[in-house]
């Protein structure tokens, strides 16, 4: 369930909800994380849940000594509320067999809260793809019916690929066609409740490998930029390239603590 | 998929937690009997909090039956052994009540009567202040039973005047920092509070990136998300069994707020901490 920080419970109705799936490489949980490090989105709730594994730490976007000591739970809401955006961030994994209660639950409080829309950011394993997808661009878009007739054309502009069907089976000759995510973590389970919830909902994943997967998810931010303009190319300096997208300070010692010198 | 150095080509291990498609295979292939099992299996891990005097279970949560204005819990055998020696030893403790769990780790009988030695998660309070609980939590508190856990202690009604203070000890190579693990003064100890909580704390707070899992992680979110005013005190250690310099790593923490008053005697605690070390040593190994 949704607690806010403080009361009143803030107004979500007509905003964009931003989710990542707890998804092969965390990519889109690495993207949530720049998206609210960037836009310098404020906290103003949890999400209690009994479905994932409890972890607390200080403050991951901390940017000053004052703010370093806020704590923080494995589920939480930010806002910007200038651009109508709210950010889900899932800091852990789901307890076995809990993953679906919870997608039931994030829909009923979706409906609930009145959100216009939502944008799932999610990974697939890149070693499941088929030869035409190994050709491609590795970004895949899936849209819900309800959400198909609002953006269908501005997307069918961008020459985004839509995910493509593969076999439900695979390997059996006449097994039927279905979407498949593979690693995708509660992405697929989402996109079927929300297609029979009638939810806006949007999926936008990348194709990618366990690893460093720091470059994947500034990817799939630049990706998810092309259709929203949540961050406009700094002005100062049109000839830059790049995004100012504000990597948190809790990015540090992704890969362990430092080595003992002793060992060279 | 990976491919080693020798160029085989195995299944790796996915950050993001379990295979969501093995979960949803199972349950595609889950028989009626399959089900019952599984039923049974969570009826088994079920937690329930006892009363071992009576023999009867608790049909409320633990704080919603007493006032409480303190909270202090243990949890792991260094803690276990810290309050033991510093804070129960100065006062006279009744128990109230005790958590029966069963988990892989933590193999509890299915009776209503626990011997003292499956008492793992044992509460008291202090018979001349009832309203300051103390809760010694030494077994392993699974994923899946830490909310059962909350829920049976903390209740539905969450008590904004009561300050909680949780106690445990990570294994060093668990804390990440630039430097190397080996050139840290182990044990230190790291603290974390929540938003409510306007203690001052007697350490160091937990610098990012670390983060705090298990029941220790559970009972600092409830408190985070309720405003209830808590702190984790957290001690590094590099020795994971019961360790003198560990258990008094924690000393620090007897000039809290939340302790201060409750420890006194601190030399015949010395003495009661050289005791449990004693009795808990291993009395013989391989070569003996």
């Amino acid at each position: 369930m949704f607690v806010p920080c403080a009361e009143p419970a803030p107004d979500l109705a007509g905003f964009t909800l931003l989710m990542p799936s707890v998804s092969v490489g965390n990519v889109g949980q690495l993207s949530i994380d720049l998206i609210i490090s960037t836009l310098n989105m404020f906290k103003v709730g949890y999400f209690y849940t009994d479905c994932l594994v409890p972890v607390v730490g200080n403050n991951p976007y901390a940017t000053t000594e004052e703010n370093s000591t806020e704590l923080s739970t494995n589920a939480e809401v930010y806002v910007l509320p200038s651009k109508k955006l709210v950010a889900l961030q899932l800091r852990s994994i789901f307890i076995k067999y809990k993953s679906k209660p919870f997608c039931e639950k994030l829909l009923s409080w979706v409906r609930s809260s009145n959100c216009a829309r939502v944008v799932v950011l999610s990974s697939s394993h890149s070693y499941h793809r088929n030869d035409a997808q190994l050709r491609s661009t590795p970004f895949r878009y899936l849209l819900t019916p309800a959400m198909q007739k609002s953006v269908q054309n501005k997307i069918k502009k961008l020459n985004w690929e839509e995910m493509e069907k593969s076999q439900c089976v695979p390997g059996i000759e006449d097994s039927e066609f279905c979407v498949r995510i593979p690693g995708g973590g509660i992405t697929k389970t989402l996109y079927d409740e929300s297609c029979s919830r009638e939810i806006p909902m949007a999926i936008l994943l990348k194709f990618v490998s366990e690893g460093d997967n720091i470059p994947d998810a500034l990817d799939l931010v630049q990706y998810l930029n092309e259709w929203l303009q949540i961050v406009k190319p700094c002005i100062d300096d049109p000839t830059a390239s790049v995004l100012p997208w504000k990597i948190p300070s809790s990015w540090r010692l992704l890969f362990g603590s430092g080595l003992p010198p002793a060992l060279f | 998929m990976a491919a080693t150095f020798f160029g085989e080509v195995v299944k790796t291990r996915c950050r993001a937690g379990t295979e969501d498609d093995d979960e949803e295979e199972e349950a595609r292939r889950e028989t009626p009997e399959d089900q019952e099992v599984r039923r049974q299996l969570g009826r088994k891990r079920e937690v329930r909090l006892l009363r071992r005097q009576t023999k009867t279970y608790w049909e409320c949560a633990l704080l919603e039956k007493y006032p409480c204005s303190k909270f202090i819990i243990a949890i792991g055998n260094n803690a276990v052994a810290f309050l033991s020696s510093f804070v129960m030893n100065s006062g006279v403790w009744e128990e109230v009540g005790c958590a029966k769990l069963w988990n892989e780790w933590c193999r509890t009988t299915d009776t209503v009567s626990l011997s003292p030695a499956e008492a793992y998660c044992v509460f008291y309070h202090l018979k001349s202040n009832p309203s300051v609980f103390l809760c010694q939590c030494s077994c392993y508190v699974a994923e899946d039973q830490q909310f059962q856990w909350l829920e049976k202690v903390f209740g539905s009604c969450p008590k904004k005047n009561m300050q909680v203070t949780v106690l445990t000890s990570r294994h060093i190579t668990d804390y990440k920092t630039s430097e190397s693990t080996c050139s840290l003064p182990a044990p230190f100890l790291r603290a974390l509070k929540t938003q409510n909580c306007k203690e001052p704390v007697c350490c160091p707070l937990l610098e990012q990136p670390n983060i705090v899992h298990d029941l220790p992680a559970a009972v600092l979110s409830y408190c985070q998300v309720w405003r209830v005013p808590a702190v984790l005190y957290l001690c590094y250690t590099d020795v994971m069994k019961l360790d003198p310099v560990t258990v008094e790593a924690f000393k620090p923490v007897l000039s809290s707020r939340s302790l201060k008053g409750l420890a006194k005697n601190i030399p015949p605690s010395t003495e009661m901490l050289r005791k449990l070390m004693t009795t808990n040593e291993v009395q013989s190994n391989i070569y003996t």
